[in-house]
Formats: structure tokens, C-alpha cells, sequence
């Protein structure tokens, strides 16, 4: 009985009492040490340092939950952590829920607790509440998180959708497809060995020095799932102005083209976790790429195409290779893999 | 690379002034639709040079009566259907593959040697591969029929649904489209049966056929062939696919289709019953085939919604001209296999031309 | 109608390979290809080796090939 409790999440683990308070006292506390979080509230008092803040959420479900270049854990801090970042803001708080399948095994919890650790740490943001619950066998796939974060809106950021013009220019700080092709290289039937890795990272280092340092970043984005393609679609039709990309300008690792190409997949639709793309002016868009390639998370940063103008209905179109054009289309939402 | 493509639009450009009228090129082949449009090449050809699309997409060409058998087979608790990511869309009368697949009757697999692997692992289901494709990919389902009846995995079994590009060819040119001028070959079927089997459409028609492989400059570099032989008054075979493609093709692939398979007439989507065309198991394997194991019929579906797939198969008209194009056929509410196939006609002017592209 | 990439055979056992398409490594029958061997360029489709590819041949058609020759002097060119 007692080893049972050691190896694996027990029903009574979320139902907050002994094994709950065990749970947090033992494993979670030590790794997400902060004040705030120390005092488990029912809610963390929070002091910041603006009354314009930025608020968002998500949940994560990924599987296979460890893959090269992350977890799931790590996933759940850096992608709250990067909509923050997009949207003009300095991430100030994260909460961290967590749902548990009866029977999931407490090595594995305890890895994705190093990897939430890990990347709280390395992006300077406190996991200061949460909330643990649990699940009967089956009720759920391993493990399910979600993460809310809070920022405090960059006084020098002014981002808006309406703010976007014909010229402006639409730059990314490196390469697409890495996270969605990783995730994919290591799904069940599909298994295949490869070098890719994810590239997930939280990018608010880097947005925050690019908008404190120049002045024409107009919009940003996280092109998570639906990848670039579905991205450059919201931000055409939510500004109501056309894109235009060029193929040779877009950074793909040769590695992760040709493991797309296997597949039959369209790399522009597939997700990235560390990427983000920014619409900015024509003036400052050397300023943003110098800034941008200085940093570790953008040292493959390019311009990738323009805002351009309307012609029936906005449209996101892509130059070829060959100088050919054609419209980029909002993906279905899967990838098939295909052998026609 | 420019050089090489300007080259092959002079080429072009001096057939169409030759010829004095349009030029119909049929590219006969999924892949080379979808490259054609993900690259943007048709922008780049002169105007009076009209590419087509062929009926080279295993999944358009496919009966809605094999959909529907393949449904049904899903519902049977003791199958699982295996099948390549392609077919998981199409729609059939009561749905979809992928509305199935919450059922965990359906798992898409990358080979079929994955499916007969399935079939090993879990016994007591009976494995339906869903065996569609042309030339290129029936090899593959022979080996996995012949390793099945080798090792004595009888709970595996295919729906053959494989069909041979050469006789829709010559039924197109005698019954269907007499406006094709040439035909860009499929290069990968190419590898397996050779250049040297489109002689007959050379000799039989008097249309030049080049096989060429699937990188835009190859495409391009085949039109620009193709319209060379034309400017010439000449009808050849020809590849320009040399990496891959010879004469003969792979002759240990073809032995093994004909060791498993023989030619029977069969129904095509569009182009209705072409002799000889598709390909069915053997007698000696006919304990592989669902068809027998389960009685499958395969009378053709009437289809009554307006779609005009068929049409668009024979390069008859473009997706444009059928009335429910964009309307009420889009990728994701699609009527016919030419939408929701990946390589449809249909799907790829949806996705990547519709008027801007032309 | 099909979708096929070259890859190089890096193991052979019989008729069962493990190709490497620029790092990717896939299993894969040579069944239909019994003169394949090891270290030759294959034209991969549906998990079968389908062809021989011509490397000098392959230059001229595939961009990918032709970056193999960079990708194999430039070893870390991974992102991460």
C-alpha cells in the first residue's frame, strides 16, 4: 500500500486532504519556491506595477507528454508565458492546474514538475497559485494542464490589429514546423528517428527588448497550432489587408523540411512553440531584425513578406521558389499524412 | 535554375505560335495537380497553353460504392480498418472515415506493411487495408498479401481499390476529352511501369507523353518538352525524370503485382466502366480479399447531387464551372472526392488558385 | 498520385532497411529493390524503396539532394 502511494497518483491525491497536502507540501512546493505560492492562499495577492494589464489562458493535452527539446510542463509555462509577450506585455504571474489520471505514475509527474520549474525559472515568472485534481482511470489521457498568466502592458507598446498598413513589413525570429514535426516524429504510428527538436522557449526577453527598443512594431503572434499559415489568415482577415510571403525568405531547417516531405505535410501548417511573427514598419524593420538577431531566440530572424494591398477580399498569398503565386489558406485544423 | 525555365517557356511560347490555338496539355497525375498549384506555375505559362487535370487521383477516381463498403466495414466490431491518411475525408453515404475514427475502428498507417503488422498484433480483428492507389503503390499491397499468406495471417485482407493509369488514358482519348494534346506522365507510376508503357498512346493517338517528376522546375521543363515535340509536328515518349524513371521501370515491382493481381474491368469515378483498369486479387489470394470475405458488391453509386467530378476528371471543365463550387463543395462541407481529396482538382483550386491564379 | 522522397539506406538486414532523409530515419522494405545496398540513394514511397536514384541525375531534379552535400559539411545545422 504504502509503495502504491510512492509510484503512482491515487484518486485521494486530489481530493484535498492528507495526500493532497502531501502532493503540494513534498513535490510541488520545493520546485516552484516562492513566496506567493508558499502561502496557499485560495488566492495570491499580487502587487504590480501597472493597472494596464494583459490576461490569458490555455490548456495543454500534448502527447507524447516528453519530447525532445521539452514537456508538456515546460509547454504550459512558455506558451502563457509567449501570448503575454505578444501582446506588449512583461508576464508578472502564472497559476498552474493541474488535472491527473488515477494510476499516472509519480516519476513521470515529478519530471514534468522539473520541466515547469525549469522554465518558470529561465523566463523570471513565479507560479504563485494552483490547483491539483484528479480523475478515475480513463476519465482522462495522463495528464491535462492549464496555465492562466498575467502581465503588465509595456508602456512603449501600442499593438493592434487596426494599427497594421499597406508597407508594413511582417518579420519571424526563425525557423517553422521544428515543435509540430518533433511532436509528430514521436506519435504512435508514426514513430520515426530523427535530430528534430521543439523549439519551445518563452519569448518575452525577446519581445520585451524589441519593443523597448524601437518604435514600429505594430502586431504579434504566436503561430502555435495551424502554423504560420493560420496566423497570417487572422492576422489578414482581422485587419482586413492582404499578405504577401515569399517561399525563399521563410527559415526551414532542411531536417525538418524533408521529414514534412515524408508525410506529405504542409510545413506552413504546421505548429511552433518558440516562434513568433511580428508586423512592423518599413522604417524600423532593420532595427527589429538586428535586435532580434542578437538574441538567442532569433538568431535565424527574417523578413518574410509584406502588408500589401486589397484587392476583392483579403487574401494571404506566397511567392514561389519560381516566381510563381499562390494563395496560403487557413488550414483545416490536422494534418493527414498522405502517400499521394 | 531561371535559365532552364526560360528556356522551356520559349519552347512553349513558340509551339503556341505554331499550333495557331490553344494548347490542352493533360497532366495526368494528383501530384502533379497540386504541385502545380502549390508551386504557381500556371501564372507562368503563356496564355494559350491550357494545362488539365487528368484523372490521376487514386482517391477522386475511386466509386463512392467502395467508400461506403469501407464504412460499413467500421462498423463491424471485429475489423479495423487500416488505411493511408488520404482516404480518412472523403465522404461516403453515412460519413466519413475520420467521423468513424472516434470509434478506434480506424487507425491510418504509413504502409502496408504497418497494416499487416496491425494484423499480427491484434488477432482477433480481422484487418481491412484499404488498398487504394495506382501502379506506385500496388506493389506494396502485394508484398503484404504475399507475407501475409506466407506467414499464415489470415485475419488480414485488402479492398483493393487500385486502379492502372494507361486504360483511363486511352478511354479519355476515345471516348471522353478528344481535345488533349499531350499528356504530362506521372513519374512515379513511371518508375514502376516504365516510360516505355505510354507507347501505346503515342502509337495508338499520336499525342507526345513525357514523364517528368514532381520539383517545378521538372514540370516546367516537361511542358517546355512536350511543346517542342508539338512545335515539331512529333508524338514521342520521353522522360525527363532520369534520376528515377527508365524504360522498363522496376521490373521486381511489376512481377510482383502480376504474381498477386490481375487486370479487371472496374468502375472509375467520372469515367464509368474502363476495361481492364483496376486491379483484383488473384484466386490463389482470394482468402485476402474483402470483396469475397465479405460479399461486397460493387455496383456504382448513382450520384445525384450535381457534383461534376467526373467532368473535371476528364478535364472537361474546370472546378469553377460546376455550380456547386465554393458554394455549397468547399474542403470542409466537400460533395465529391475532387474537394476532399488532397490532390483533387477541386481542392487545389480552392486552396491554392481560384481567380487570382489564373 | 505519389508521394515519394530520396533517402539513403544506412542499415540493411534482408529486406529491411532503415533509410536517413537529412536526419529523418525511417524503416523501410527494399523488397522491390533486391540490388539495393547499403549506402545507396532510394527513392522512398509508402514505406518501400521504389528505386535506385541516379545522384548526379538527382542534383538537377531535387533541391533537396543538392543540400545534402551542405547539410553533411555543416553537422550542427539543427534548430534548437
Amino acid at each position: 500500500m504504502t509503495k502504491e502511494r510512492r509510484d503512482r497518483i491515487l484518486l485521494a491525491h486530489g481530493g484535498g486532504g492528507r495526500l493532497t497536502d502531501e502532493l503540494i507540501r513534498h513535490h510541488i512546493l520545493p520546485r516552484l519556491n516562492n513566496d506567493t505560492l508558499a502561502e496557499l492562499a485560495d488566492s495570491a495577492k499580487l502587487n504590480l506595477d501597472s493597472k494596464l494589464v494583459c490576461f490569458t489562458t490555455d490548456s495543454y493535452v500534448v502527447k507524447p507528454l516528453f519530447f525532445n527539446g521539452g514537456d508538456i510542463g515546460k509547454l504550459a509555462v512558455c506558451g502563457t508565458i509567449n501570448d503575454l509577450a505578444v501582446a506588449g506585455s512583461e508576464p508578472a504571474a502564472l497559476s498552474l492546474s493541474l488535472i491527473i489520471e488515477e494510476g499516472f505514475e509519480f516519476e513521470l509527474l515529478e519530471k514534468i514538475l522539473a520541466g515547469i520549474s525549469e522554465a518558470a525559472r529561465a523566463n523570471g515568472v513565479d507560479i504563485v497559485t494552483g490547483d491539483i485534481k484528479t480523475v478515475e482511470a480513463g476519465a482522462a489521457d495522463k495528464i491535462f494542464i492549464n496555465t492562466a498568466g498575467i502581465g503588465t502592458r509595456l508602456d512603449d507598446a501600442d499593438l493592434g490589429l487596426n494599427r497594421i498598413a499597406v508597407g508594413d513589413k511582417i518579420i519571424i525570429n526563425g525557423t517553422i514546423g521544428d515543435h509540430g514535426m518533433t511532436i509528430i516524429s514521436q506519435r504512435e504510428g508514426i514513430k520515426f528517428q530523427s535530430q528534430l527538436k521543439s523549439d519551445c522557449a518563452g519569448l518575452a526577453g525577446l519581445t520585451c527588448e524589441l519593443l523597448r527598443n524601437t518604435e514600429g512594431v505594430k502586431f504579434m503572434r504566436d503561430p502555435t497550432r495551424g502554423g504560420l499559415a493560420a496566423t497570417l489568415n487572422e492576422i489578414s482577415r482581422g485587419s482586413g489587408l492582404s499578405v504577401e510571403i515569399r517561399e525563399a525568405d521563410i527559415p526551414i531547417n532542411p531536417t525538418v523540411q524533408a521529414a514534412a516531405d515524408m508525410l506529405g505535410f504542409d510545413i506552413l501548417n504546421i505548429a511552433n512553440e518558440g516562434k513568433f511573427v511580428a508586423i512592423v514598419s518599413r522604417e524600423s524593420v532593420d532595427d527589429c531584425l538586428n535586435i532580434c538577431r542578437k538574441h538567442p531566440l532569433g538568431k535565424e530572424a527574417s523578413t518574410i513578406g509584406e502588408i500589401v494591398e486589397t484587392v476583392d477580399a483579403p487574401v494571404v498569398e506566397l511567392v514561389t521558389k519560381i516566381g510563381g503565386k499562390r494563395i496560403v489558406q487557413m488550414p483545416y485544423g490536422r494534418e493527414l499524412p498522405r502517400i499521394c | 535554375m531561371l535559365e532552364q525555365i526560360y528556356k522551356a517557356q520559349r519552347l512553349m511560347d513558340a509551339a503556341c505560335k505554331k499550333m495557331g490555338r490553344p494548347i490542352n496539355i493533360m497532366e495526368v497525375c494528383g501530384t502533379h495537380t497540386v504541385s502545380i498549384f502549390r508551386n504557381g506555375i500556371r501564372p507562368t505559362l503563356p496564355k494559350r497553353l491550357k494545362l488539365l487535370s487528368g484523372p490521376g487521383c487514386p482517391v477522386c477516381v475511386t466509386d463512392q460504392s467502395y467508400i461506403d463498403s469501407v464504412l460499413q466495414l467500421a462498423d463491424h466490431d471485429d475489423c479495423l480498418i487500416a488505411t493511408y491518411g488520404d482516404m480518412i475525408r472523403v465522404p461516403g453515404k453515412s460519413g466519413s472515415l475520420e467521423t468513424k475514427q472516434s470509434s478506434t475502428n480506424v487507425k491510418i498507417v504509413l504502409s502496408s506493411e504497418d497494416a499487416l503488422q496491425l494484423a499480427k498484433d491484434i488477432p482477433d480483428k480481422t484487418v481491412v487495408f484499404v488498398a487504394v492507389g495506382f501502379e506506385t503503390t500496388a506493389p506494396a499491397t502485394a508484398v503484404a498479401v504475399k507475407e501475409a499468406a506466407a506467414e499464415g495471417v489470415d485475419n488480414f485482407c485488402i479492398l483493393s481499390g487500385h486502379k492502372l493509369v494507361v486504360p483511363a488514358m486511352r478511354t479519355l482519348l476515345s471516348e471522353k476529352n478528344h481535345n488533349i494534346d499531350a499528356f504530362l506522365c506521372p513519374g512515379h507510376v513511371s518508375v514502376i511501369i516504365g516510360f516505355g508503357a505510354f507507347a501505346e498512346i503515342v502509337e495508338g493517338f499520336g499525342r507526345p507523353c513525357v514523364v517528368a517528376g514532381f520539383e517545378p522546375l521538372q514540370i516546367i521543363e516537361g511542358l517546355g518538352a512536350i511543346c517542342q515535340q508539338l512545335a515539331e509536328g512529333k508524338a514521342k515518349v520521353q522522360s525527363i525524370y532520369t534520376a528515377v524513371v527508365t524504360k522498363q521501370g522496376n521490373t521486381t515491382a511489376q512481377k510482383i503485382i502480376g504474381e498477386c493481381f490481375e487486370a479487371a474491368d472496374g468502375y472509375w469515378r467520372g469515367l464509368g466502366l474502363i476495361e481492364k483498369s483496376t486491379l483484383k486479387l488473384k484466386d490463389k489470394y482470394s482468402r485476402f480479399d474483402a470483396v469475397r470475405r465479405f460479399d461486397i458488391s460493387e455496383i456504382p453509386a448513382e450520384d445525384k447531387s450535381g457534383c461534376r467530378c467526373g467532368e473535371v476528371l476528364c478535364g472537361l471543365i474546370e472546378p469553377p464551372e460546376c455550380k456547386l463550387f465554393e458554394k455549397t463543395c468547399t474542403p470542409d462541407t466537400a460533395v465529391g472526392p475532387c474537394m476532399v481529396s488532397s490532390e483533387g482538382t477541386c481542392a487545389a483550386w480552392f486552396k491554392y488558385g481560384r481567380e487570382r491564379c489564373r | 498520385m505519389c508521394l515519394a522522397i530520396p533517402a539513403r539506406i544506412i542499415e540493411l538486414e534482408g529486406d529491411r532497411a532503415v533509410v536517413d532523409a537529412m536526419g529523418n530515419r525511417w524503416k523501410a522494405k527494399t523488397t522491390l529493390l533486391p540490388k539495393a545496398k547499403l549506402g545507396d540513394l532510394v527513392l522512398i514511397h509508402a514505406g518501400f524503396a521504389i528505386s535506385i536514384v541516379d545522384e548526379e541525375e538527382a542534383k538537377k531534379t531535387w533541391q533537396l539532394i543538392a543540400e545534402i552535400n551542405d547539410f553533411r559539411d555543416t553537422p550542427n545545422k539543427v534548430s534548437g
